[in-house]
C-alpha cells in the first residue's frame, strides 16, 4: 500500500480535524465577543455575578460627610 | 510500518471516528429541544441580556445537555446495543470508544458549567451542573434500570433548560420558571409512554423496566390518561401568569383538548385493536405530543413580543366596550 493512497480513514480524520478546528475557532470568537459584551456593558456592574453596585451610580450615591 | 497498516485497516479500534460521530454522541435532536426551550426561558424573562451573552448562555446550556447525552451513551452502551432504535449510536456501533465518550462527556460538562457561570451567573451554572448530574447519575445510572417510574422522575432533567434560561437572565427562580419546568415535567411521561407502547419489544429485550414491561400496556394506557389530566391545569394555568396571555390561552385550549382526547382514545383502546392497526393512534399521539410542547413554548415566546401586547390591549378594549 502506497503512503499517498487515500483511505476512508484519512477522510474521517480530515473531517474530525476540520470539525475540531472550526469548533475551536467558534469558541474563541464566542469568548472574544463575550469579553467585549462584558467590558462594554459592565460599567455599572460590580464586576462579579451581575451584582449592581449602588455606590457607583451618581443618581443614588449617598453624599459623604463634608460633600 | 505494521502499526500504520493496522491503523489504516481499522484494527486499532480508535482514532477512526468522524466528527459526525462525536456530534451524534451529544444527541443533537434532544439538544435542539433544549436549545428551543432554554431560548424561550431566556427571552421571556423580564431582564434582557446582551445578545452575545444570551447566545453564549444558550450554547453552553445546549453543550451541558449534550455532555449528559454523551455520559448517557457511555453508561448505556450495553442496552443500546440490544435495542433496535439505539443500536446505531456511536458507542454500540463501535465508531467511538466508550472511554472517549466518557472523556468527552466529563470535559464538556465541566466546560459548559464554568462557561455558563462566567457568561451569566452562579445560580444558572449550578442548575446546569445539577441537571447534568441528575440525567447522567440519578436517571441513567440509577432510575432507568431500577424502577418503572424512571421516566417520571428522570423527566426533571429535560424540564430544567427553560428554567436555566430564565435564571441566566434574571439571576433568580420565579413562579414562571417553575411553571415552564412543570410543563415539560408533566408532559414527559405521556410522551415517553406513548413511545413505549409501540416500541415495547425494544425495552423488553434490553430488560429496561419501562411501565409497559413491568405493569403491562393496560396500566400504561391508564397512566398516560392520568398524567395528561394532571398536565392540563399546569398548561392552562400558565396562561394567567406573566408569561401567558390571550394567544397562549387560545393555543393551549386547542392543544390540551386535542391531547386529552388523544389520551382518552389511547386509554379506551383494546390491545388487539392497537396491534391490528400497528399502533396508529399511539404513533399519532406521540407526534401530537411533540407539537404540543413546541406549540406551548412558541406561544410563550409570542406572548413576549410587542405584537402580543398590542393584541392584549385590543382584547381588553373589546372586553370593556362590548362586555
Amino acid at each position: 500500500m502506497g503512503l499517498t493512497q487515500e483511505h476512508d480513514l484519512h477522510r474521517r480524520r480530515w473531517s474530525r480535524n476540520l470539525g475540531v478546528l472550526l469548533t475551536l475557532l467558534a469558541f474563541v470568537a464566542l469568548v472574544f465577543g463575550l469579553t467585549i459584551a462584558k467590558v462594554g456593558g459592565g460599567d455599572q456592574m460590580q464586576g462579579f455575578d451581575h451584582t449592581y453596585r449602588v455606590g457607583i451610580d451618581p443618581d443614588t450615591r449617598i453624599p459623604e460627610a463634608g460633600q | 510500518m505494521s502499526d500504520m497498516r493496522a491503523e489504516i485497516a481499522g484494527e486499532s479500534g480508535t482514532g477512526d471516528a468522524g466528527f459526525g460521530d462525536y456530534v451524534a454522541l451529544l444527541k443533537p435532536r434532544v439538544m435542539s429541544l433544549v436549545v428551543f426551550t432554554a431560548m424561550v426561558g431566556l427571552m421571556v424573562a423580564p431582564v434582557r441580556l446582551h445578545p452575545i451573552e444570551a447566545l453564549a448562555a444558550i450554547i453552553f446550556i445546549a453543550l451541558g445537555a449534550g455532555a449528559s447525552g454523551a455520559l448517557n451513551m457511555w453508561w448505556d452502551a450495553d442496552i443500546d446495543r440490544v435495542m433496535r432504535r439505539t443500536a446505531k449510536r456511536p458507542v454500540p456501533s463501535g465508531a467511538v470508544e466508550p472511554g472517549e465518550a466518557l472523556g468527552l462527556g466529563v470535559a464538556l460538562s465541566a466546560m459548559s458549567v464554568v462557561m455558563l457561570w462566567l457568561a451569566t451567573n452562579a445560580l444558572a451554572a449550578g442548575l446546569l451542573a445539577f441537571t447534568i448530574f441528575f440525567y447522567a447519575v440519578i436517571y441513567t445510572m440509577w432510575l432507568k434500570r431500577s424502577t418503572p417510574q424512571n421516566i417520571v422522575i428522570g423527566g426533571a432533567a429535560g424540564a430544567f433548560p427553560p428554567m436555566i434560561g430564565w435564571v441566566a437572565a434574571t439571576g433568580s427562580i420565579s413562579l414562571e420558571a417553575v411553571l415552564m419546568f412543570l410543563l415539560i415535567f408533566m408532559w414527559t411521561p405521556p410522551h415517553f409512554w406513548a413511545l413505549a407502547l409501540f416500541m415495547n419489544s425494544d425495552y423488553e429485550k434490553a430488560k429496561v423496566p419501562m411501565l409497559t414491561v413491568t405493569h403491562g400496556r393496560k396500566a400504561t394506557r391508564a397512566h398516560i390518561l392520568v398524567y395528561t389530566i394532571l398536565l392540563v391545569p399546569v398548561a392552562l394555568g400558565t396562561a394567567f401568569t406573566a408569561i401567558g396571555g390571550p394567544v397562549y390561552f387560545a393555543l393551549a385550549l386547542v392543544l390540551n383538548a386535542l391531547f386529552l382526547i388523544g389520551a382518552i382514545r389511547i386509554w379506551r383502546r383494546p390491545e388487539a385493536t392497537a396491534e391490528a392497526d400497528k399502533y396508529a393512534v399511539e404513533k399519532r399521539f406521540f407526534a401530537l405530543s411533540l407539537a404540543y410542547l413546541f406549540g406551548h413554548f412558541a406561544a410563550i415566546l409570542i406572548e413576549a413580543t410587542p405584537w402580543a401586547e398590542q393584541l392584549a390591549t385590543w382584547a381588553n378594549w373589546g372586553a370593556v366596550t362590548w362586555g
